[in-house]
């Protein structure tokens, strides 16, 4: 666990992406996002589909060229570096992906698949090297290294997601964005990936942003918790506040969604079902976005979005009633 | 609530009548290189009004099992090799496609996991739930239609009429899953197969449709058999779970059994290897090592004695079989035989 | 209390009916001792390595047809080699003192109107045929890929200009710019080839670009992204080696239509000149007198629907095989 004495890592300022969707409309993906991550911690970022989180990973290692905003890396405006400053930073900067099958090239061998990462950045002197060193990352995610001529498809989606891990490790990065790595997974194969994740960051003092829909993972993962709605980031605490106190309300339904392996649980007896769907992201609501599902809606909301503040130290939350109390439950099936 | 806890205890009842009896059922697919045995010998009863989990990982066989009850499975390149399923008494296997066409939609209903493919795109709502109701159940348009907007409004679509008329691409994913449900559950079925119904659902929806089904299941006598991954949901709606690994039935019995008293490592694994919300973090999570069998070859012994921590001389040589640990739950585990609890008592 | 023995009993039933079932097996205590699993759970994987290639040429081998196709098209690429070696003529000697002559143990294919042997004729017409299919396969394969790659992974505005440019040059009719062209040039083999590969490419680029534009969005390309690969490196490393599937078959049916368009412009006259020979100019000069001498027409227009249709079978069992979700 990291302390909260650790200095920043990453810094990001109102960073917004748009992408264009045809007819002169524009699609906000993230909008107006700022927070920061210290060196050494776990930031958990959860959301719905299409809430914008993926967007924000992607946009934060410049695989999307922002449309305002800025991510500072230690202190660097990555934005404003030129191709080879960029290239170079990138070694710090690396991301595991959410689908085992899509993000390993099927044409190419193990050996390649992670050999890519010291070919571009020449980390391998010869062959030999480049080969001792793909067996060593192996190794490392706890593969079988007399594996590394072997095509992707013929390993399981855990050993692949592992394969992916290693690729990332290869240039000894500090800093790494996990897209929902473990979503596509089997139960009993995510506990394996989470645990390698942890033992990882123990080991080489990697900082995570880890992205997920699974609430129940992002919160054993995470030192901190931040969750976005529809392109805005709504409320970010320490990863135990943000599930004993949740303030917004979006975040209470969303907890409260989760279904609890227990049959006997009372917390699934009294769960908050918020009704409707996600609104378009390319026409959202005025105000504030949650405003059309939200039990606490007021006037307000349709005319102000609500600023982040800081509730309690460490706790934000974009809610003009951040707290109050959910008004009861009437059931959603219509009654008859 | 209460009434939800009494449909789950009336259902343990003794004069619960079988509705789906699966036997011994063996299915195949050839594939390069030899035969993956998807299925290998499951029995399952799923009793009138009762809801079965059956969970399981991917490759586990839940969905073959599934898709060769409703006869829905590709041939070739699967084939049946032995076993029989009988469906209120009659013999699934030995039906003809028409007569299965008659089944299919009518006394078994069924959901799918992709709310966004299994409606079709051309027709409208509403006559995707009157054509069977018209089909199956000799209704007049006109009373089908009534039917169609009783359905829509059961399942929480607010204004039915209107609804009625429109495509499915007017509609999101979470009521396009509802009305997968509305159209399942309009013919009456005796028994509605739900494989992964909510997993390409965002919580908040799943939460929703999760909610619908309960409500369903306290009001009609539907028989419902829930394929799903997520034990959480398996928690919250079952009476009775089947867990499955490596094409067998691991362990089966009531939500209560599983969930508190699991007898096979390997439900006890799964359990352990998610986090609970409801849990604090400093209890790290138990994965089971390894990985599943190759069922082109599947291990003699017990399938899961390679990725088990409690792996005995014997889990190696012998399949243990069901071993029943009550009158509502079996394992298929020789940690239940009597000398193994003697020797590592 | 009471629940609680009961269930109990009720267990130790169960258990001694289960223990009846494993009689015959006489388990002994020793059984029943834990072992070490490390060993059986090595993560090995057992099955055989098989990369997506080798699995495609698997599956193209095991297609008969396509196999007997392939057969044709060797037999007739080593013909058009040798085959002028097997008789003693040549394909441009007058005999006109065995004019129109039908096939014979001296004349295998007869001859024609100048006594030329036709059986030489042939496989000089394959040669030039089997030529023109493999440049202009070759100019499609360089400057498709290359332009149509540049197109795919750029995207927006670059691709608009380029794929505006490409489209302009495919709208001007193949025809038109090979009479230009022999205009200003002589006709012959390499105007030909000019004329087909100017226009022949466009198609290939646009495969290309379809492929590189769904291709380029796959994890692990941006993963390549994220590490700092050149935009060279992810088109050619990991974008055109996933393409390779539907730009083979591409090629395999280029080249039997760029055979078609020579023998198709040889027959207006506009392909290779006499004494040279192509299979187009042979049906040309045996049209006038197709009824009295058919086999002067028969044999090089059994070559070349033999080569197109085996081309086009050919093609087709590479692209099940590179795509196997279409037939399994």
């Amino acid at each position: 666990m990291s302390s909260s004495q650790n200095k920043t890592l990453i810094e990001v300022n109102n960073l917004s992406k748009l992408f264009r969707v045809g007819k002169g409309r524009t699609l906000k993906a993230v909008n107006d996002v700022s927070f920061f991550i210290r060196e050494g911690e776990t930031l958990g970022m959860v959301g719905e589909s299409g809430c914008g989180k993926s967007t924000v990973g992607r946009t934060l290692l410049r695989l999307y060229e922002p449309s305002g905003g800025e991510v500072k890396f230690e202190g660097k405006d990555i934005y404003k570096l030129s191709a080879s400053e960029m290239k170079a930073i990138r070694r710090d900067m690396q991301m595991i992906f959410q689908d085992p099958y899509a993000s390993l090239n099927p044409r190419l061998t193990v050996n390649d698949i992670i050999g890519e990462a010291l070919d571009i950045h020449n980390l391998a002197k010869n062959r030999a090297e480049r080969k001792a060193r793909v067996a060593e990352l192996l190794q490392l995610v706890g593969l079988n290294a007399e594996h590394a001529n072997r095509y992707p498809h013929e390993f399981s989606g855990g050993q692949r997601q592992r394969i992916g891990i290693a690729r990332a490790l290869a240039v000894n990065p500090k800093f790494i964005v996990c897209d929902e790595p473990i979503s596509a997974l089997d139960v009993s194969i995510q506990a394996q990936v989470v645990n390698l994740l942890k033992e990882l960051q123990r080991k080489m003092g990697l900082t995570y942003l880890f992205i997920a829909h699974d609430l129940s993972m992002v919160k054993y993962i995470s030192d901190r918790v931040a969750v976005m709605y529809l392109g805005k980031l709504v409320e970010l605490a320490e990863s135990e506040t943000l599930y004993e106190e949740p303030l917004h309300p979006y975040t209470r339904a969303l907890l409260s969604a989760v279904p609890i392996p227990d049959p006997d649980s009372e917390t699934q007896k009294r769960r908050i079902v918020i009704k409707g769907d996600l609104p378009s992201a390319i026409d959202p609501p005025s105000g504030c976005p949650f405003r059309t599902r939200c039990p606490l809606a007021k006037e307000v909301c349709a005319q102000e979005m609500p600023p982040l503040i800081e509730h309690r130290p460490g706790h934000y939350a974009a809610c003009h009633f951040a707290g109050e109390p959910l008004p009861k439950q009437e059931g959603i099936v219509s009654a008859g | 609530m209460k009434s939800d806890n009494k449909l789950r205890n009336s259902s343990k009842g003794q004069n619960a009548q079988p509705l789906l009896e699966v036997e011994d059922l063996h299915v195949s697919f050839d594939v390069r290189g030899g035969e993956v045995q998807a299925v290998r010998g499951v029995n399952m009863v799923i009793n009138k009004g009762e809801v079965v989990g059956i969970v399981g990982e991917s490759g586990c066989g839940k969905s073959v099992t599934a898709q060769t009850l409703m006869r829905l499975i590709p041939s070739p390149p699967s084939r049946v090799k032995k076993g029989s399923i009988r469906f209120a008494g009659e013999d699934v296997l030995k039906k003809s496609e028409k007569e299965m066409q008659q089944l299919r939609g009518g006394r078994m209903g069924m959901i799918f996991q992709d709310p966004m493919t299994s409606l079709n795109p051309t027709m409208t709502v509403g006559r995707q739930i009157t054509e069977n109701l018209i089909r199956h159940r000799n209704m007049s348009m006109k009373e089908a239609h009534k039917r169609g907007v009783e359905m829509l409004n059961l399942v929480g679509i607010p204004l039915a009429e209107t609804r009625m008329k429109q495509y499915p691409h007017e509609f999101s994913g979470g009521m396009r899953q509802r009305v997968m449900i509305a159209i399942a559950l309009a013919c009456d079925p005796e028994l509605l197969i739900a494989d992964e119904p909510t997993t390409a659902l965002d919580v908040t929806i799943q939460a929703q449709i999760l909610e619908v089904m309960k409500e369903l299941r306290s009001r009609l006598n539907t028989s419902i058999m829930l394929i799903t991954h997520d034990l959480g949901i398996v928690a919250d709606v079952c009476d009775k779970v089947i867990v499955m690994y490596a094409g067998q039935v691991a362990e089966t019995g009531t939500v209560h059994e599983i969930f508190t008293n699991p007898k096979h490592p390997y439900t006890q694994g799964l359990l352990e290897s998610i986090p609970r919300l409801d849990d604090d973090k400093s209890q790290p999570l138990v994965p089971i090592p390894g990985t599943p069998p190759d069922l082109i070859k599947p291990p003699t012994g017990c399938a899961f004695a390679a990725r088990c921590k409690y792996t005995m001389d014997i889990c190696t040589r012998v399949d243990p079989g069901l071993f029943e640990c009550s009158s509502t739950q079996s394992a298929r585990c020789w940690l239940n035989h009597e000398m193994a609890k003697e020797v590592h008592a | 209390m009471s629940n609680l023995h009961l269930t109990k009993n009720h267990e130790e039933q169960h258990a001694a009916a289960s223990t009846d079932r494993h009689q015959h097996l006489n388990l002994k205590p020793e059984d029943f001792r834990k072992i070490d699993t490390s060993d059986l759970n090595a993560e090995v994987i057992s099955r055989e390595s098989v990369s997506v290639w080798r699995d495609a040429m698997e599956r193209v081998i095991s297609n008969k047809l396509a196999m007997i196709c392939l057969f044709i098209l060797i037999a007739i690429t080593v013909m058009s080699v040798i085959g002028p070696w097997l008789t003693p003529y040549d394909y441009q000697t007058n005999d006109l003192s065995s004019t129109n002559q039908p096939p014979s143990k001296e004349h295998w294919f007869g001859t024609d109107e100048l006594g030329r042997d036709m059986f030489e004729r042939t496989w000089m017409g394959a040669s030039i045929s089997l030529r023109v299919g493999l440049f202009a396969a070759l100019i499609d394969l360089v400057i498709g890929i290359i332009y149509g790659g540049i197109m795919g992974y750029f995207g927006g505005r670059v691709d608009e200009i380029m794929n505006r440019a490409a489209e302009i040059l495919y709208s001007i009719p193949t025809l038109l710019i090979v009479i230009l062209l022999v205009v200003v040039m002589q006709p012959s083999l390499f105007t030909i080839v000019l004329a087909i590969g100017i226009t022949g490419w466009v198609n290939m680029a646009w495969i290309v670009r379809g492929q590189v534009m769904q291709l380029k969005n796959q994890e692990y390309v941006l993963a390549s992204r994220s590490l700092g690969a050149s935009a060279s490196r992810i088109i050619f490393r990991h974008l055109i080696p996933n393409a390779m599937g539907p730009i083979i078959v591409t090629l395999t049916l280029t080249v039997p239509s760029a055979i078609f368009a020579e023998a198709f412009l040889s027959f207006l006259g506009l392909g290779v000149q006499s004494p040279a020979a192509s299979w187009g100019t042979m049906i040309e000069d045996a049209r006038s007198a197709m009824k009295v001498f058919p086999w002067r027409i028969f044999f090089p227009a059994l070559f070349i629907s033999l080569t197109m249709l085996a081309f086009n079978i050919f093609g087709d069992a590479l692209r099940d095989a590179f795509d196997p979700k279409l037939k399994r």
